[in-house]
């Protein structure tokens, strides 16, 4: 099992890409008075159909009856909690930190071991790039901290699950 | 051929076996009412509030099984259907409402009467749609007509701009004969064979069992599977308060109905059974009160369509997911014959220790009579329509349910002034059908426009209206839980009920007195045309049995024997 928080749970849904689904999805989750902590949309390897995953907080039978509830709905294809299932998660970040010529260096060595990549180049300042879990990307920005971070852009948690599941 | 939307969504409707429609038109909806002269084979009723339209046509749905319909303008006229929709959703009625919506170019820049209904909608509905071009008329009047009537059955609102009715395209009739497929949508079937099998285990192994049985046996019209399952082996029926008609009450193993306002004896049974099977039930908190005081020395067996209700109030042993009547079936064959002497038996005792139903001397009128006499004159016969209140609670109690699918009531949402509209919508569906609408002057007073509707059109409705000039129930709630703290619960300036029908051209009735309560009832039978009695009944009266709200069977109150309460 991989370590998610104790209260967020991560649910993946294939749902049809049309006007309107998103709202009707949010819908059930604010009713529950759940906040979605995260959530990732995006094309799947199906013509008309997008795979979203979702990073909510509630407990866990209160997620499977919302679990149910959104399965209920026309446009949602498929719907799963694989919180308590083997799947692999990632993250992604843009992080603009303020970088003269002198912490320029630094900061790449610094960020090496994060698997960054950088994505832009101004004369005081840089943006950069770096996927991974939660954590990783927790501690980047806080290695990060003392140089000036100007704008932090994160994306949604994307997750699948092992081949083995 | 070119078509314009209205005349593919009229084709299509007829397609759909669609006869009555219910409705007001504005604006929006337009195009559409001026394409109707064209299709004489849709009847459409016109009614006074929208509310009424989405209540006549729920009605429709409940009595006849099909999918009832209804029509609004935009704006206003949609907002209007939102309560009617809720009910519907609540207690998973089919129904397929249609909006006009202001032409495509005016969406989103608040145009006159626009309103997001699709996204007002959205919690009322099981599904909804706006249409943004007429060449997806066809495939989404199929699709609503399957969602909302398939599966758990409900609400489906198909929201249309006013220049997509009148928007031409080329449309072959064929498309009507062609199957679909809607790839989120496949509602489940039959359950898997070891469950079935768990599930006959638990039955043969019980010892004290009762079957719950809910609206999924009415929906699925399982009348004949269940009154097997229950002779077979033995199995007394308590039906749910929606159940109420799925099982006659005048077979030795009916039981009645359980929880809140329900006979002492079904609430006991439940408590002490060690097995219950639900059947299309979704053990309301009306039912189980405290739900971890709830049948706490029993198994369950849970069937249901709806995999979203399995667990959700009540943990279950077995769930059964799939259509009550196919799982049945499937369960039938394999069903070993059983006795169960001893609690039957049991079973009468407590009917004996707890005679809910038995009626105090009362020099006063009260409903509980009303309802006792309407149901012998009718010999439990008739369809009951009811409010919500105190009468709607008598009129499950007192009415004897004797013929299938014959009380119509609002359960889940509890929508008072549903007594008029789908009364007229369940008359509408069942004609030849005796209709009793059994009002509260509360509920009968929020909806009282559609006695219009229901004198224009000869509606041959029976009303029975409970006057206590009270909001009833509301003062009974502030009599027993808010120390006598009456507030907003009377109704001092009643108008003269008998007089308001006549001015609508009705014919009426007040009655004030035992004696009068059978020859009114008879009078009102024997009229051909729709016909009200205003019982002027005892103003301080409570419902009892009565478990309180979140309590369970141990906090069960009974009438005080002296009858005074
Ligand atoms: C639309 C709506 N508003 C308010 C309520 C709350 N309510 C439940 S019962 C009741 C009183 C009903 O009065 P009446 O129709 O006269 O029936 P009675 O209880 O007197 O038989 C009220 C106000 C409701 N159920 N529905
Ligand atoms: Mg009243």
């Amino acid at each position: 099992m991989v370590a998610t928080n104790t209260g967020t749970r991560t649910v993946i849904a294939l749902v049809e890409n049309k006007a309107g689904v998103l709202a009707r999805i949010c819908g059930l989750f604010r009713r529950q008075g759940f906040n979605i902590a995260s959530l990732a949309v995006g094309r799947s390897e199906i013509k008309g159909l997008s795979r979203m995953t979702f990073v909510v907080e509630g407990p866990e039978e209160v997620v499977r009856l919302v679990a149910a509830k959104l399965d209920r709905l026309i446009e949602v294809v498929e719907v799963e909690d694989i919180s308590d299932l083997d799947h692999v998660y990632r993250e992604m970040v843009l992080i603009k930190v303020s970088a003269d010529n002198e912490k320029r260096g630094e900061i790449l060595q610094l960020s090496n071991i994060f698997n960054v990549k950088t994505v832009d180049v101004g004369s005081d300042q840089m943006t950069i790039e770096t996927t991974g879990e939660s954590n990783e990307i927790e501690s980047l920005l806080e290695l990060l901290e003392p140089y000036g971070i100007i704008e932090v852009m994160r994306t949604g948690r994307v997750a699948v699950l092992k081949s083995n599941e | 051929m070119k078509k314009t939307g209205a005349q593919v969504l009229c084709e299509g409707l007829i397609h759909h076996g669609v006869e009555k429609i219910f409705g007001i038109p504005g604006g929006a909806i337009l195009p559409l009412y001026g394409t109707l002269s064209e299709y004489p084979e849709l009847d459409h009723i016109l009614v006074r509030h929208e509310q009424g339209a989405s209540h006549a046509a729920d009605g429709f749905s409940r009595i006849t099984g099909k999918t009832g319909v209804c029509f609004a303008t935009s704006g206003p006229g949609a907002t209007n259907l939102i309560t009617g929709m809720a009910t519907a959703m609540m207690d998973s009625s089919p129904m397929i409402a249609i909006t006009g919506q202001v032409s495509r170019p005016g969406i989103g820049k608040d145009s006159f009467q626009e309103i997001d209904i699709t996204g007002a909608s959205l919690p009322v509905t099981k599904h909804n749609y706006l249409v943004m071009s007429a060449d997806e008329i066809p495939r989404v009047l199929k699709e609503a007509f399957i969602i909302a009537n398939t599966g758990r059955p409900g609400p489906v609102l198909i929201d249309i701009p006013r220049d997509v009715f009148t928007e031409q395209f080329d449309f072959d009739n064929k498309f009507w004969e062609e199957e679909i497929e809607i790839l989120g949508y496949k509602p489940p079937k039959f359950a898997e064979n070891s469950k079935i099998d768990k599930a006959l285990k638990l039955i043969e192994e019980s010892k004290k069992p009762v079957i719950l049985a809910g609206h999924g046996i009415i929906i699925s019209k399982a009348y004949n599977e269940l009154v097997e399952l229950a002779e077979s082996a033995q199995i007394p029926v308590i039906t749910t308060l929606l159940g109420i008609s799925s099982f006659p009450e005048n077979h030795v193993l009916s039981l009645s109905f359980p929880g809140m306002h329900g006979v002492a004896w079904a609430s006991l049974a439940l408590d002490q059974a060690d097995l219950v099977i639900a059947i299309g039930s979704r053990f309301d908190d009306r039912i189980t009160g405290d739900t971890s005081r709830f049948a706490t020395k029993s198994k369950k067996i849970h069937i249901d369509i709806d995999p979203a209700e399995i667990n959700k109030n009540i943990e279950v042993d077995v769930a059964l997911i799939g259509n009550a009547k196919d799982i049945m079936k499937q369960m039938l064959p394999k069903l070993k014959k059983k006795t169960h002497i001893e609690w039957i038996n049991h079973i009468e005792k407590l009917k004996e220790e707890h005679p809910s139903l038995k009626l105090k001397k009362s020099p006063d009128l009260t409903g509980q009579y009303v309802i006792k006499s309407l149901s012998d004159e009718t010999e439990g016969k008739s369809v009951i329509v009811t409010g919500v209140g105190q009468h709607q609670m008598w009129a499950a109690q007192h009415y004897s349910y004797c013929s299938q699918n014959s009380w119509i009531s609002s359960g889940g949402l509890g929508t008072m002034g549903f007594e008029v509209p789908a009364a007229l919508g369940a008359k509408v569906g069942a004609p030849d059908k005796n209709v009793w609408s059994i009002a509260g002057d509360g509920g009968f007073q929020m909806t009282l426009c559609e006695l219009a509707t229901i004198v224009e059109n000869n509606i041959k409705v029976k009303f029975a209206l409970l006057n206590n000039n009270h909001l009833g129930m509301i003062t009974q709630w502030q009599g027993m839980f808010f120390n006598e703290d009456y507030q907003a619960n009377a109704y001092t300036a009643n108008p003269d009920f008998v007089k308001l029908a006549n001015a609508y051209g009705m014919k009426a009735l007040s009655v004030d007195n035992n004696e009068d309560v059978r020859p009114a009832i008879r009078e009102a039978n024997s009229h051909d045309g729709p016909f009200l009695i205003d019982f002027k009944i005892k103003k301080e009266e409570n419902v009892f049995p009565m478990i309180p709200s979140g309590q369970s069977v141990n906090e069960l109150l009974e009438e005080p024997i002296d009858g005074s309460n």
